[in-house]
This record gives C-alpha cells, sequence and structure tokens, in this order.
C-alpha cells in the first residue's frame, strides 16, 4: 500500500476538483493531481506522476519510471496495484 | 550469488556488496555479533527478501524488520469495529484489498462480506466518495489505514467531501505516524539498533526533517531509502559509512523523490482535517501516546467515529492477541517470525492469525513467500 505506482498523466478530466486522467501500466485511471500542480494543469500532460491511492503524490522524470515499472513487476506491485483498480470498478457498478 | 542475476545492473549491486562487507570487517561485524539495522518500512521489508538482500549482504548485517504495515499494526479491536459498521444494514463499507483479510477477535472483513455485509474492495478513497454520490440513500464509510504516504489522500477526500455538501460519507481514521512508534522503539531497554532505513514514500510527504530527533536525541542514523535493491544496498552502505565515521545525522539516499521538507499540498491537508490524538492502540504494542490521527471537530460529520458513537468516541472492547502469538515482538523486531510458535502451523498466509502474516508488506508472510521459511517451520 505503500509502494505507489507510476502513471503519465494523459488528459486533465474535471478541474474544479483536480481530477486527471492517468495511464497506468496500460490501464486508464482518473487521479486527483493537487498534490503535485504548481501551475495551470493543462501542464502536467505528459509528465510522469508516482501514484498512491489515486492520488499522484509526486512528480518523477520518465526514466525513474521505467526503473521503478520494472522494480514494482518484479515485487508483483503492478499486478496488485491494476487488479485493486478493476475491482474498484466492479465496486463502483455494483 | 544466483540472486545477483536478477538485478538490472548486476555489477552495481556486486560493487555495493564489496563495499558493505568491507566496511562491515572494519567494524568487526560478525554473525555472532552483527550489526542490527532497522528498515521501518514494510515495503523495504518486502524489497528485502524478494531479492534475497538478507542473504546477500555481509552476514554481519542484520535485518530487523520495522513496524511500518499498516495492515500489520491494526489492532483487532478496530478490525471488530470495522466490522461492525460494515454489517449495519444502511452502511456501504469501502477499504483497500489487504484490509479484508486481517483478522478480528472472530472475523475478518471478508468474512463477514460472505456473511451477507456489504463490503467493496476500492482502489482509492475517492472511489467511496464516488460511491456516496451514486448511493444518496446509502451510508458510505472509508476504512482509513496507513501511515503518512495515504492520510493526505483521505484528508483530500475529506475536504472534497465537505466542498460538494456530502452528507452520506465518512471516514473510519485509522492513520498512524511514523516517528513515534519509531521513539517507542527506541525508548525500549532491551532494542539494540545501530541505524534505520527511513521510508521513502512517507517521507515523500513528510519530508525528512521528522526524523532528525533520532539523530540528535538518541545518536543513531538514519538513511531515507528507495525500494529498489540497489536503493536499499546504497543506503546500508551510507548508514555503516555513518557508524564507521561515527557520525549520527538523517541523510536522504532517495533525492529523486523526497524532497527535504516533503509535500506542501499533502502537509497542510493533513493538518487542515486531522489531529493527533492522545494515544493509538498498535496491534502488538499496545498504546502509543500521539501515535494517530483523527478528524478534526470541524469535519466531525465526516468522521465515522462520532457519526455511530463506536470506536474512540464508544465503548472500546479490550481484545487480547491470539493466545501465543508473537506478533509484538516480531513487529519491533525482538523476535524472527520463525521464532513465533504459529508460524508455518496455526498461522500460514491462507490461515493467517495474525496481521503479520496478512500483507505481503508483513515480515512473517515475507518470511514465508521467500527463502526457507517454509523448511525452517517444517
Ligand atoms: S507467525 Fe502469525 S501469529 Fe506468529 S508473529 Fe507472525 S503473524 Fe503473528
Amino acid at each position: 500500500m505503500c509502494l505507489g505506482i507510476p502513471g503519465q498523466i494523459v488528459a486533465i478530466t474535471a478541474p474544479e476538483r483536480m481530477m486527471a486522467m492517468a495511464e497506468v501500466s496500460g490501464v486508464r485511471r482518473e487521479v486527483n493531481v493537487a498534490c503535485v500542480a504548481d501551475g495551470p494543469l493543462e501542464a502536467l500532460i505528459g509528465e510522469w506522476v508516482l501514484i498512491h491511492v489515486g492520488f499522484a503524490m509526486s512528480r518523477i522524470d520518465p526514466e525513474e519510471a521505467e526503473k521503478t515499472l520494472i522494480a514494482l513487476h518484479e515485487l508483483g506491485e503492478v499486478a496488485e496495484a491494476t487488479g485493486q483498480m478493476a475491482e474498484a470498478d466492479r465496486a463502483l457498478a455494483q | 550469488m544466483k540472486y545477483a542475476t536478477e538485478f538490472r545492473d548486476p555489477a552495481a549491486a556486486k560493487t555495493l556488496l564489496a563495499r558493505i562487507a568491507h566496511v562491515a570487517d572494519t567494524l568487526g561485524a560478525s554473525r555472532e555479533a552483527p550489526i542490527p539495522i532497522m528498515e521501518i518500512c514494510g515495503g523495504h521489508t518486502h524489497s528485502i527478501f524478494r531479492y534475497g538482500l538478507d542473504k546477500l549482504v555481509h552476514e554481519g548485517i542484520e535485518f530487523v524488520h520495522g513496524p511500518g504495515c499498516p495492515v500489520c499494526v491494526l489492532p483487532r479491536a478496530r478490525v471488530d469495529e470495522a466490522i461492525q459498521l460494515a454489517t449495519r444494514p444502511e452502511v456501504i463499507f469501502t477499504t483497500f484489498g489487504d484490509a479484508m483479510r486481517v483478522p478480528g477477535a472472530s472475523q475478518s472483513l471478508l468474512q463477514a462480506k460472505a456473511a451477507g455485509a456489504d463490503v467493496r474492495m476500492v482502489y482509492s478513497p475517492l472511489d467511496a466518495l464516488e460511491l456516496a454520490r451514486r448511493n444518496p440513500e446509502r451510508e458510505v464509510v472509508f476504512f482509513g489505514i496507513g501511515f503518512e504516504t495515504t492520510t493526505p489522500s483521505t484528508a483530500l477526500a475529506i475536504q472534497q467531501a465537505a466542498r460538494e455538501g456530502l452528507t452520506n460519507f465518512s471516514v473510519f481514521c485509522n492513520h498512524i505516524t511514523v516517528p513515534e512508534p519509531l521513539k517507542a522503539i527506541l525508548d525500549d531497554p532491551f532494542m539494540n539498533l545501530a541505524g534505520f532505513i527511513g521510508p521513502g514514500h512517507v517521507s515523500m510527504v513528510i519530508g525528512t526533517h521528522p526524523y532528525d530527533f533520532i539523530a540528535r536525541d538518541y545518536h543513531k542514523p538514519v538513511v531515507v531509502a528507495g525500494f529498489e535493491p540497489l536503493d536499499i544496498l546504497q543506503s546500508v552502505l551510507m548508514l555503516l559509512t555513518q557508524i564507521a565515521e561515527q557520525r549520527a545525522g538523517v541523510e536522504n539516499q532517495y533525492a529523486r523523490v523526497v524532497p527535504e521538507n516533503g509535500n506542501p499540498v499533502s502537509i497542510a491537508a493533513m493538518a487542515d482535517v486531522y489531529e493527533k490524538r492522545p494515544s493509538f492502540e498498535w496491534r502488538g504494542l499496545g498504546e502509543i501516546d500521539s501515535s494517530g490521527l483523527r478528524i478534526r471537530p470541524a469535519y466531525r460529520a465526516f468522521d465515522a467515529e462520532e457519526k455511530f458513537g463506536i470506536g474512540y468516541a464508544g465503548i472500546r472492547a479490550e481484545i487480547a492477541d491470539p493466545e501465543g502469538c508473537a506478533c509484538g515482538q516480531v513487529m519491533i523486531g525482538h523476535l524472527k517470525p520463525t521464532q513465533c510458535p504459529h508460524f508455518g502451523k496455526g498461522c500460514t498466509p491462507e490461515t493467517p492469525l495474525g496481521a503479520l502474516m496478512v500483507s505481503s508488506e508483513g515480515a512473517c508472510a515475507a518470511y514465508w513467500q521467500y527463502g526457507g521459511a517454509r523448511a525452517a517451520a517444517e
């Protein structure tokens, strides 16, 4: 739970709620960007961030993102995170 | 060195291991008289076992596993209170998956769900908020657990709920803080630690200064570390170097993610929504002063304890840990998981007795999953 997962911001979805769409290991997920925004939200598009429980908590460079993803894959954390996202989608649809 | 082939950069790992061995030798560290280093964060524990770092490093380095696994330190009484909430007919109880299997006095949330409680696994507190929007006739309660890495997320979710005027969303707050249990461990006269590997992602939020007291008052070095294997090895080397030079400071190996002063938005959100509880119960460790957070009166409407009169806002049951279980001793590094009489017998990941066996960040589960633990139990 304490390991974040890297994602790339691909669009701003609801600026009034600081929400953006991120692509996380092939899965699209809406995330909150309040903790990484320090200017216009549009500037975040294309940026890599470390995502914890649906919140972008830190900006990281692409190389760091790639290294982190490899390590997380080996720890089984990527499958766990994307599995939780899918499970959450089911919980919402219920 | 069979593990080394799994490293992205085996040459770098080899060099670090050799340098660690050199310093350990000059310090006279041996298997009989090892240098005990505590990794505070369960993510580090998982990584250490996954890569077999405990076997690769010089035998005079001992990794002592710390209390930094949020579900591991959740006491049985809190799980029972969560189940009480979840079984209320009007409640949709939302939780991270990790917390589903943590045993309470008689049940886990997973078992409560099987028995008919509306328990839903979510990825984020924002999912719980969305459920509240979609189900105005139901009460959506989010099980807030975790250290400073997840605390800002529930704070921001509560602020958002307040802005929207949602009246059917609340948080059952079990957020805890890292520095206070470390102080409790350092004050333990039986504790013998030479230094600490500091948690990377907690520090990304709170910065490195909350650990200053460890160096200043207890003269122990701290190195905040990333969780990749090379990060951990590098941090071990940085700690040993401080020890060899008789220094004790807080150093930051993970500066690429951890700013010295943390994340200002997160810190502000936490300060706005939460205040310290006088004390909070930790599984195996008992009550620790100022170690837990509760929701400030200004946000009382979003506090599930106040809303439903349970937990610290109600009458709390005293629930002891299971007979003979060594969770508390393992949690603070006094015992190895294999020294617990239940390890691998009454307690396995399939039938966990203690929470340390539930999460991949728990020392017992990590021992079981990687490296000879099964053999030791048989
Ligand atoms: S083996 Fe089970 S009961 Fe024993 S310390 Fe580990 S989690 Fe607790």
